[in-house]
């Protein structure tokens, strides 16, 4: 042990260097965002909040071909289906567990008419876990809500699809 | 105010409420300075971290304290069905009242004071001691594991902090020759004509950096926080408390931290003298507690900067600091200071 060594842990050295460094920290400018003022831009190909499509004319997108359904890989989707009075194959029953959903966007992948999509919206947390199984309703409400902010990022990624 | 009170009810009763409006007077503030205190701590530590902190409820997130004490207020106090009801709830009490108690021997200015008691540091020094009570009985009480060997560790750092903070009283009350803080802070009037403070004394300085050391272990706060080492012990002694009784726990360690930065202030660095013995500086009566107030937020701000900077302290580290370094330390600057009063003051060695 040199004499330095004593003269610097008696004054102290290393902290007053720390301190000095963390002072010039407490004046830099912030690394995080004012949340929720505040957001960061999202790619297109974000994966949030499920929704189901319509098309222009208001009819619904999804055929219940269920391929969604085959490749989830944590089974949070429940589909029944029947003919419609119509004829048209549809959905009676179109569940989404929001609480077992890996957000893994296979079922937008899988789907073949683009109806079911992971919209933008990450902000959906909900005060009861009941709220989070979300029905068809849910869905296309979520479908409307969210179109154009959909089909604007279903537009920018198709060049790479 | 006394004699005004006296007049109107009697003796008795006139004293009376003339000294629990003075309590009110220190009590109400003090719980207001805790809820700001919180929020600049958060806010500080987060400016450290380049993070913004509490930001949203308020203006610049002033009122965040209020809203999480609410929140508390609004909770439900859950006892652990095997805990010790009676000392459970003690507990709490007891370290909120002892972290009130010792504030009535602080003097804001010349005069302000509730209790002007001749040995007002020996008084502060015995409730402080009171105050590991507090976390024992929790820890005791809650009959869980973590929190025991919390307020086990609890008691043993404090009671070793204790005694160099001991002998570094000792120091500035043999230079101030009385135990009175109103003596204590009017005796470091005027070094070398120019400084108010006992800290630019050089052979007290070394005795203010020991004591601004031992008070953030003796309030257990970081880097000293092993009592509530998240990583080991959950949160503590505080584990199995909820509601209102970890709120008390919050308001006691606050106000403790603050009591601890104004004892920092009235023993080392003049009180509520300005720092330079200049006559413009003196305030009108009853402001220059500005000067005191001023002092007390620079010392909290280092308290906020050293928890944003030091990591936490291994207890091995921690044991060694006090009773190897400390105490042998302060020990001798005991012997240097009465060595050098003896020479100087008392007129030599007979």
């Amino acid at each position: 042990m040199s004499l330095a060594y004593y003269v610097k842990s008696f004054t102290l050295w290393e902290f007053v260097k720390a301190h000095w460094l963390t002072l010039k920290y407490f004046f830099k400018p912030k690394a995080t965002i004012n949340y929720p003022y505040e957001k960061n831009p999202i790619s297109p190909r974000f994966r949030g909040e499920h929704a189901l499509r319509r098309y222009p004319n208001g009819e619904e997108r999804c055929i219940a071909c269920k391929l969604c359904e085959a490749i989830c890989p944590a089974q949070a989707i429940t589909i029944e289906a029947q003919p419609r009075d119509d004829g048209s194959r549809r959905t009676t029953r179109y569940d989404i567990d929001m609480t077992k959903c890996i957000y893994c966007g296979f079922c937008q992948e899988a789907c073949p008419v683009d109806a079911v999509v992971e919209g933008p919206n990450f902000e959906f947390a909900t005060e009861t876990r009941e709220e989070l199984i979300y029905d068809k309703g849910k869905l296309l409400a979520n479908g409307d809500k969210w179109e154009r902010a959909i089909a604007a990022n279903l537009a920018a990624d198709a060049p790479y699809r | 105010m006394t004699a005004f009170f006296q007049n109107l009810l009697g003796i008795g009763w006139g004293w009376f409420v003339a000294n629990l409006i003075l309590i009110l007077l220190i009590a109400l503030p003090l719980m207001l300075a805790v809820a700001m205190i919180i929020y600049a701590d958060r806010k500080i530590w987060a400016a450290m971290a380049l993070r913004r902190g509490p930001n949203v409820v308020g203006p610049f997130g002033l009122l965040q304290s209020f809203a999480d004490g609410l929140k508390v207020f609004l909770q439900e106090t859950i006892i652990p069905s095997a805990s010790n009801k009676a000392l459970f709830l003690i507990a709490p009490i007891i370290t909120f009242t002892v972290a009130l108690l010792a504030w009535a021997v602080i003097p804001f200015e010349q005069g302000m004071v509730l209790a002007n008691i001749n040995v007002g540091l020996l008084y502060i020094l015995a409730i402080s001691s009171l105050g590991v009570y507090g976390v024992i009985l929790a820890g005791w009480a809650s009959n869980s594991k973590y929190p025991f060997y919390s307020a086990i560790r609890a008691s043993a750092q404090m009671i070793s902090y204790e005694v160099s903070i001991g002998f570094v009283l000792i120091c500035v009350v043999l230079w101030a020759g009385s135990f009175n803080l109103t003596d204590i802070v009017n005796s470091q009037k005027g070094y070398y004509g120019l400084l108010n403070g006992h800290g630019f004394n050089p052979l007290l300085f070394p005795m203010a950096i020991v004591f601004l050391i031992s008070a953030m272990a003796e309030t257990a706060r970081a880097p000293f926080d092993l009592t509530e080492a998240e990583s080991e012990l959950v949160a503590g002694y505080q584990t199995e408390y909820s509601s209102m009784a970890f709120a008390l726990y919050w308001l006691g360690e606050y106000a403790n931290v603050i009591l601890m930065c104004a004892l920092n202030a009235l023993l080392f660095w003049g009180g509520w003298l300005p720092p330079l013995d200049l006559g413009f500086l003196y305030l009108p009566y009853g402001l220059n507690i500005i000067w005191l107030l001023a002092k007390i937020m620079f010392f909290f701000f280092v308290f906020s900067w050293v928890k944003a900077t030091v990591p936490r302290y291994r207890y091995d580290q921690l044991m060694r600091l006090g009773w190897k370094i400390f105490l042998p330390l302060s020990l001798f600057f005991v012997f240097l200071v009465s060595g050098f009063l003896m020479l100087t003051r008392y007129g030599g060695i007979q």
